[in-house]
């Protein structure tokens, strides 16, 4: 565990300070991954779609209608690459050399990194677990997961709601659902911190830990081969598409997909609301008064803090929304500052946890909507609910200690509370 | 009163559904429907106006009688 989150703790990969953000921005800056709601208000007024020059290249749209329009533009904007950060064109893949490889583009995780056809179909594999039906069949499980974790941290009247609590809420979840061995939960952690966070601007450590989770799927797949089981696994390696049964590969990308896109993504959302209402007791007082208001202020954290930032590549020269874009640059679906813009959300910079009228995006819109959505509510609405259920009174121990985590997902990764 | 989906647009966000679940009916993909006829009852009038407000795809619609 110790090495990627040594790293993880380490300050963003050093580069020079950005004195122009609408030409020369970086996701991966200090202060913007600790705040970056001024530069994209800025932003809005001044040079509504941003460029840069750095980490390989790309455009980052702030208005909700850019955004929300852009990430509709499919194939034009193609997901085949959904990474900013490049690896090397000779580097290894995360593909091995099976002979289908081609059709999952560079990164194997359908169907974030496919465009239709193959989008259409690996969707619609997956979707039948994540309905709300579905999702809530994990409930139980995870409501039992949280009042053990708040267990271990009552007494001591100090929690670290992100490392001790939000943190170790999505790995379980997933390998509930996926059928993995629940032990694997703090490997997995370290493998998606390994892709997402410190792999999100250095592509070696990236394909490192892709590769750790290639091979761990692929051996599952082995076992689900020899012994069938009732899970999710298994029923992918039975699915037939056009008669033809699908890929081990495709169904190791796809697993891959569900470990990566389902922890960091819902961690960072459950910390983020609960660093939120340790600096708003009266949004905490109403919420332990009236918890049946939980779901719609839950929404209200997702649009004020949505962490997902998933980029598009420009398939040819075009020029889109206005801007002169090639073939190959990367455009950022800028989900979070979408949610931000006054023009789609009255009082856009304030969390109303009762807010009525709430169109976020943080979810993404059009045929990439997060598959996983429904599952993720679920796990929030409950983390959030126990947490408040358990400790109804409780403030940062230390404001100056809380550190963020940016670039593609934005949340928590210390936030230390006391009750 | 009467609710609508377009079925070309949902793209499974299910905020109709958390919203109003007794005007929406979910299939097992997690796409909407309006359930039954769509009618809209007094009482839930408000709710099917939120569920149009939340949908970030612009798929629900309400139609006045
Ligand atoms: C609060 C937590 C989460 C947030 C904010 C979030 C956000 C997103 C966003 C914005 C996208 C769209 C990316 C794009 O347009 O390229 C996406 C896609 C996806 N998410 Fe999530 N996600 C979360 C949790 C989960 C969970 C728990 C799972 C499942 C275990 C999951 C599975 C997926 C999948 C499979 C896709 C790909 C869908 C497709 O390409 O058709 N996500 N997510
Ligand atoms: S909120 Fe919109 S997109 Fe979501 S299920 Fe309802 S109709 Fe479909």
């Amino acid at each position: 565990m110790a090495d990627v989150s040594d790293k993880m703790d380490a300050s963003p990969p050093a580069t020079d300070p950005v004195t122009d953000w609408a030409t020369d921005y970086d996701i991966f800056d200090a202060d913007y991954v600790a705040n970056p709601f001024d530069v994209w208000d800025d932003l809005r007024d001044e040079c509504p779609i941003a460029k840069t020059d750095r980490w390989g290249g790309s455009w980052m749209p702030t208005t909700y209608e850019d955004v929300v329009e852009m990430a509709r533009m499919v194939p034009v904007l193609s997901s085949r690459d959904p990474i900013v950060v490049r690896p090397p064109d000779d580097g290894p893949s995360d593909h091995g050399d099976a002979p289908d490889a081609s059709a999952y583009t560079t990164v194997n995780a359908p169907p974030i990194s496919s465009d239709p056809p193959v989008h259409t179909w690996s969707r619609r594999l997956i979707l039948p677990y994540f309905s709300p039906k579905a999702t809530a069949l994990h409930e139980p499980f995870t409501r039992q997961l949280c009042h053990d974790l708040i267990d271990a941290h009552i007494e001591s009247g100090q929690i670290d709601g992100a490392a001790d609590y939000a943190q170790q809420i999505p790995p379980r979840v997933i390998a509930h659902l996926l059928g993995v061995d629940p032990g694997k939960a703090g490997e997995f952690t370290e493998w998606v911190q390994g892709v997402l966070e410190v792999g999100l601007s250095n592509p070696a450590v990236r394909t490192k830990y892709r590769m750790k989770i290639r091979e761990f799927f692929m051996a599952e797949i082995a076992d689900r081969k020899k012994n069938p089981g009732d899970d999710l696994i298994s029923d992918l390696l039975k699915a037939e598409v056009d008669g033809e049964p699908v890929s081990d590969l495709h169904v190791a990308g796809t697993c891959n997909l569900l470990l990566v896109a389902g922890i960091d993504t819902t961690w960072s959302s459950i910390g983020a609301a609960l660093w939120h209402l340790a600096a708003h007791p009266d949004d905490t007082r109403q919420l332990v008064e009236d918890p049946s208001m939980l779901p719609n202020a839950n929404e209200e954290f997702l649009r004020a803090y949505a962490p997902v930032t998933m980029a598009r590549v420009v398939d040819e020269d075009a020029e889109i929304q206005g801007c002169p874009m090639s073939a190959g640059d990367k455009v950022l679906m800028n989900f979070p500052a979408a949610n931000r813009d006054p023009a789609a959300f009255e009082d856009a910079d304030k969390v109303i946890i009762d807010r009525q009228r709430n169109r976020h995006v943080a979810f993404g819109v059009g045929i990439h909507r997060c598959a996983g959505s429904n599952l993720a509510r679920m796990e929030m609405e409950v983390a959030l609910g126990v947490f408040l259920e358990r400790i109804p009174e409780f403030s940062l121990a230390d404001p100056g200690a809380v550190t963020w985590a940016g670039g593609q997902v934005r949340g928590p990764r210390h936030l230390p509370i006391r009750f | 009163m009467k609710i609508v989906i377009d079925t070309d647009k949902c793209e499974g966000h299910n905020r109709c559904y958390s919203i109003a679940p007794e005007l929406i009916e979910v299939d097992d993909y997690g796409y909407a429907s309006a359930a039954g006829d769509g009618s809209v009852p007094p009482e839930l009038e408000e709710k099917a106006r939120l569920a149009v407000d939340n949908c970030p795809e612009f798929a629900v619609t309400v139609v006045e009688d």
